[in-house]
């Protein structure tokens, strides 16, 4: 495996013979079995700095991730984690503004941001979508959503969705004083369309943009992260496709390195699951996975799951989104799990409310704040949660209608996926 | 008009703002006080009431200085920030008073 990944092929050839191999070929230092299997093993290899281009992921993943993963002699392969020396990681830049610029700039601190994808995903005009924006973002939203799969079809083209919703957002910042964003979704068939779609966005005044990073590829999000970087506009990464690749316990890429990987070349907001919504993920992983995106260090004993500790050298955490399935009786647990450095979306959540959008995103800001402010008191969010949402619900109606909507809707599936835990 | 965090809630009561300010000090935050007319609370800077209070301990100190702020500007939004020099940033920010309108 160490040396399909790195230096050699399936035989010795006489060129080898014109290389120090020692200077390039991979070492595997340990093996250690999966504990409750004898038939997987986890092995740890390293790999000489010289293999890899600076600032290059893809790079990298063509050793690490590459024809590996077909080898015969393997039945299945998956890696768990990868360290990043100090060397290779500061050839990277990581996200284009990170989790404290991003409170200085929209001024929003002490609290988790709240955003909420519009509903439904497809067939909307761009006005009747606009008004979907206008709604929950005037009830109490910092941000509301692009889905993954809009982009630019024939019932809401580009254009015609980004003036309507840039309208949007700078109507409900004027009404609430607030400062506002809608995730624009850029994701196009070519590089060339998707720097015009981000131009388009800064120009209208957009705070932040969207891309879909996997399917896009991690060449195509590195670009646009750097344009983000340069042109001062927030990066919001979708991970549609990352299931296709993560799910199997035993063989593909787990959603930690691609995490981690996301923070490298850089977003400001990931996807990361929610634990207790709609969407898979393991209650261990996902915090886990929240701490190694914020941390400047991040240890195993604090990110479980993840086999090595990762310094990160004072490159900017990336805000890890809680989107799918959540609701307003979610909020203690949410806030308990995420801590304030995440961004929480409703999205039928708010949409759904009985009174429509407004009601629905002054709602979950309502119960958001109450939860923090008892959180702040010292108040035990996990034993206390129902009682701090009812004390809310008295002087907020439309809090009280959501949580009579919404009560009793819980997704208590087993997860597919388990973290293997070494030393616990 | 909102003001980001708590502005979708209730006033809080002075013994409600005690009990923010204790979560600031138990964070060992810094905390300092900023005020503003109607007109200008979309901005980012404020006018600060003094200098952050560096050597503050007691919740009671910081209270007053609220207090001062608020009967030197009746006219103004006053609003409770603070500091981690850990971070080396802002983490905390939310209005404790709103002028009669």
């Amino acid at each position: 495996m160490a040396a399909e990944s790195s230096f050699a092929t399936w035989t010795t050839v006489w060129s080898d013979y014109m290389v120090e191999a020692e200077r390039y070929c991979a070492r595997t230092y340990d093996i250690k079995p999966v504990p409750g299997r004898d038939d997987q093993f986890i092995a740890y290899i390293a790999y000489p700095l010289d293999l890899f281009e600076e600032g290059s992921l893809p790079n990298l993943m063509s050793s690490l991730v590459g024809n590996v993963f077909g080898f015969k002699p393997l039945r299945a392969l998956r890696l768990e984690d990868v360290y990043f020396p100090p060397a290779l990681l500061k050839t990277f830049q990581g996200p284009p503004h990170g989790i404290q610029v991003e409170r200085d700039r929209l001024n929003k601190y002490g609290r988790p941001l709240l955003g909420g994808t519009m509903k439904p995903k497809l067939g909307l005009s761009a006005k009747n979508y606009g008004r979907l924006v206008y709604e929950a973002l005037r009830g109490g939203l910092d941000f509301t959503k692009d889905d993954e799969n809009i982009t630019s079809q024939p019932f809401m083209r580009w254009r015609d969705r980004a003036e309507f919703v840039m309208e949007a957002v700078h109507k409900a910042e004027a009404e609430t004083g607030e400062r506002k964003g809608h995730y624009l979704n850029i994701t196009a068939g070519d590089m060339e369309e998707m720097y015009r779609r981000a131009e388009l966005a800064k120009a209208l005044g957009s705070r932040i943009v969207m891309v879909d990073f996997l399917v896009i590829g991690f060449t195509a999000f590195a670009s646009i992260s750097k344009w983000c970087r340069a042109n001062g506009i927030l990066l919001h990464a979708h991970r549609a496709m990352h299931s296709v690749i993560d799910r199997q316990p035993n063989h593909g890429i787990h959603w930690r390195v691609l995490a981690k990987w996301v923070r490298i070349v850089g977003a400001d907001h990931l996807h990361n699951g929610t634990v207790v919504g709609k969407l898979e993920g393991d209650r261990l992983s996902t915090i886990g996975i929240n701490q190694m995106l914020r941390a400047d260090y991040g240890r195993t004993s604090e990110c479980p799951g993840y086999h090595f500790n990762q310094p990160w050298l004072s490159m900017p955490g990336v805000f890890p989104v809680a989107s799918g399935g959540i609701h307003v009786w979610h909020m203690p647990e949410l806030v308990s799990i995420f801590g304030d450095d995440t961004v929480l979306q409703f999205g039928g959540g708010t949409v759904g409310h009985p009174w429509g959008s407004a009601a629905g995103a002054t709602a979950n800001r309502v119960a958001l704040e109450a939860v923090i402010q008892a959180r702040n008191e010292g108040r035990d969010l996990l034993a206390e949660g129902p009682d701090i949402l009812k004390e809310a619900a008295r002087h907020s109606p439309e809090l009280r209608a959501a949580m009579e909507t919404w009560k009793g809707v819980s997704f208590d599936y087993e997860t597919v996926d388990k973290p293997v835990i070494l030393n616990p | 008009m909102k003001t980001e965090t708590f502005s979708y809630l209730p006033p809080m009561t002075p013994d409600q703002v005690r009990k923010q300010i204790h979560y600031l000090l138990a964070n060992g935050w810094i905390a300092g006080i900023e005020f503003a007319p109607p007109a200008g609370i979309s901005n980012t800077y404020w006018s600060w009431w003094k200098l952050p209070m560096f050597n503050a301990r007691t919740p009671e100190e910081i209270w007053a200085e609220i207090e001062a702020c608020r009967a030197a500007h009746p006219d103004c939004y006053v609003r409770l920030t603070a500091y981690d020099r850990s971070r080396q940033a802002q983490v905390m920010s939310f209005v404790v008073y709103r002028p009669a309108a």
